[in-house]
């Protein structure tokens, strides 16, 4: 990707940022933003800025980086453009780990992800299992079918573990299935950037054996990759990111899979470049989702997982066009 | 420098093996091909050179080590390997695509290398693929797909080359530029292990021949030697002679029309 694309893609981080920062039930003119960041002006407007708003577009900017990173990651190594952590049920059994960790009393956000990790490797596994079991691994369309079917199947193992839950365990867990920002804190959001830059970190380094396996199993194995090995190394990290954000944000659907194709329609070549171009749209598209997610109904809040649906959807169906 | 000795293989789960009991080798500064009918193991055999299916009984050696005991990385220093079957999830630009030959060659986070680069621009050169480095995949015609494949190979680097069917769905013209490449690429030295449809084409160019028939094989020698027209008739199980090119002098088969419809 040539040096311009990359800057563009930081311009739209930016601005994604700065509309996050003045956009809201409260909007706040450029002029106070800046004070704010910096403690001056109005004591309202920094309150708004600094403990609200801030944290809220760092933990935005980190959940789409791993979900964007994840996504790419997925989509090279299963040789699927459609692939990604929603669709596949990866983050469905995220949110079975993290709901049932929660039920259990463990809500720190050290741990949390953990649990989401449990339950992520868990729905990948089973996809890869029922897609095998299928005799069409390399179908797009069997295994996302598989995907579908472990998501629906998180959807109930929740609904479960819900059923006898007291009232605001409930509220939650369906924040949960909808993804949303509004918790943000930064201790939290801390966790969240580690466990996003392990993820993260183990990808990018994986990303030559990634690249070989978007050629096919034998290519991979004829240029020196330990297929299953890799394979397996690329699951857990993918999973890993996944987790994480589900622990931190919920279901946000879609992300993994728009992000990576713009990156690549901007000229990225290289999976590492796409996934590091992912990482960064990843960012700038979550928190602009949340921006909309605020104002278009404000002062209400859509749940971040429906607008990032909503542009995702129609985006997946064009995709889903051109490979069938 | 390529050895199958009694090499069994056999699929997961399947009632008889795909591959019972091969002993052949591929020589250096020769083509070796193996050929036979559909489903007669001769892709099994090359994905046991990937150590995608470990032999049952026997042993798959690469200069007297086994291949076995040799990590992916190893293997892949030592024999460049063309898959019958090959297509990039994401369009790639051929030049990225010849350079993923040098992967066993670099570390984690190494970059390209000034060797690196000189091996990637003379296999490019040696198949004949250097005008359209900047082209990107989708866009090759098949003969064309086929060479940049091979300059893959050989920026790879491996004194064994090993290819599954090179040149199907290929014209004439670009059949006979592969055979040629490979030829070139043998008298240089390297070992070239080619499995084919293409018998008449192999008889001219191989310097041994063998014939698999039902996962054993039937025969294994010159092309003089394997080319006859009752055992061919036997293993392909359809009327045929062989007879001689009168332009190049090679033994050549010629399929007859069935019995029914003569």
């Amino acid at each position: 990707m040539r040096p311009r694309t990359w800057l563009l893609l930081f311009l739209a981080l930016v601005v994604a940022a700065l509309a996050g920062l003045a956009l809201g039930p409260v909007s706040l003119s450029p002029g106070a933003v800046w004070g704010a960041l910096f403690g001056n002006g109005d004591a309202n407007a920094i309150a708004i800025v600094q403990t609200l708003r801030l944290p809220r577009i760092a933990l935005g900017v980190v959940i789409g980086a791993g979900l964007g990173v994840s996504g790419a990651a997925l989509q090279a190594t299963l040789r699927n453009p459609l692939a990604e952590p929603y669709l596949l049920g990866v983050s469905g059994g995220a949110a079975v780990g993290a709901v049932t960790a929660v039920a259990l009393h463990f809500t720190s956000l050290a741990v949390l992800p953990i649990a989401a990790f449990i339950g992520a490797a868990l729905a990948v596994t089973l996809v890869l299992f029922v897609a095998r079991a299928a005799g069409a691994r390399g179908d797009p369309r069997v295994l996302l079918m598989g995907g579908v079917v472990v998501g629906a199947f998180a959807n109930a193992a929740v609904m479960v573990l819900l059923a006898g839950a007291p009232s605001e365990t409930v509220r939650g867990a369906l924040w949960w299935m909808m993804g949303s920002l509004s918790d943000a804190t930064w201790q939290g959001t801390r966790w969240i950037a580690a466990y996003v830059l392990v993820g993260g970190v183990l990808l990018i380094a994986l990303g030559r054996e990634i690249e070989l396996l978007a050629l096919g199993e034998d290519p991979a194995a004829a240029l020196g990759v330990d297929v299953e090995r890799a394979t397996r190394r690329v699951y857990l990290a993918a999973s890993l990111l996944a987790a994480v954000t589900v622990a931190g944000a919920g279901l946000v659907g879609f992300v993994g899979l728009v992000v990576p194709a713009i990156v690549r329609a901007m000229g990225a070549r290289s999976v590492r470049s796409v996934m590091l171009g992912a990482a960064i749209a990843g960012g700038a598209l979550v928190v602009a989702a949340d921006v909309l997610a605020r104002t278009v109904r404000a002062p209400a809040e859509l749940p971040l997982g429906a607008v990032t649906a909503l542009i995702g959807v129609p985006f997946f169906l064009s995709r889903l066009r051109r490979i069938t | 420098m390529i050895r199958f000795d009694g090499v069994v293989l056999r699929y997961p789960r399947a009632p008889r093996p795909a591959v019972d009991g091969v002993t052949l080798d591929a020589p250096r500064g020769a083509i070796t091909a193996i050929v036979g009918p559909n489903g007669s193991g001769k892709s099994t055999l090359v994905r046991a050179l990937l150590g995608r299916l470990a032999p049952e009984r026997g042993s798959i050696t690469v200069d007297g080590d086994n291949i076995a005991a040799l990590t992916r990385l190893d293997a892949a220093r030592r024999i460049s390997l063309v898959p019958q079957r090959e297509e990039p999830a994401f369009p790639l630009m051929v030049r990225d695509f010849i350079a993923l030959g040098r992967y066993a060659h670099g570390g984690v986070w190494s970059g390209e290398t000034a060797v690196d680069r000189a091996a990637i621009a003379n296999a490019a050169q040696r198949a004949g693929v250097g005008e359209f480095l900047e082209r990107r995949t989708p866009e090759l015609s098949g003969g064309e797909w086929q060479r940049v494949r091979i300059a893959r190979a050989l920026a790879q680097g491996g004194d064994a080359l090993v290819l599954d069917e090179p040149t199907a769905f290929l014209d004439v013209a670009h059949e006979m530029a592969v055979f040629e490449l490979l030829d070139a690429l043998a008298r240089e030295g390297r070992a070239v292990l080619l499995v084919s449809h293409q018998l008449n084409l192999v008889a001219r160019f191989a310097t041994r021949i063998a014939l698999l028939h039902a996962g054993a094989l039937a025969a294994f020698g010159a092309p003089d030697d394997v080319m006859r027209g009752d055992l061919l008739e036997r293993v392909y199980e359809w009327p045929l002679v062989v007879t001689r090119d009168p332009a190049v002098g090679a033994p050549v088969l010629v399929p007859l029309r069935n019995r029914a419809s003569r």
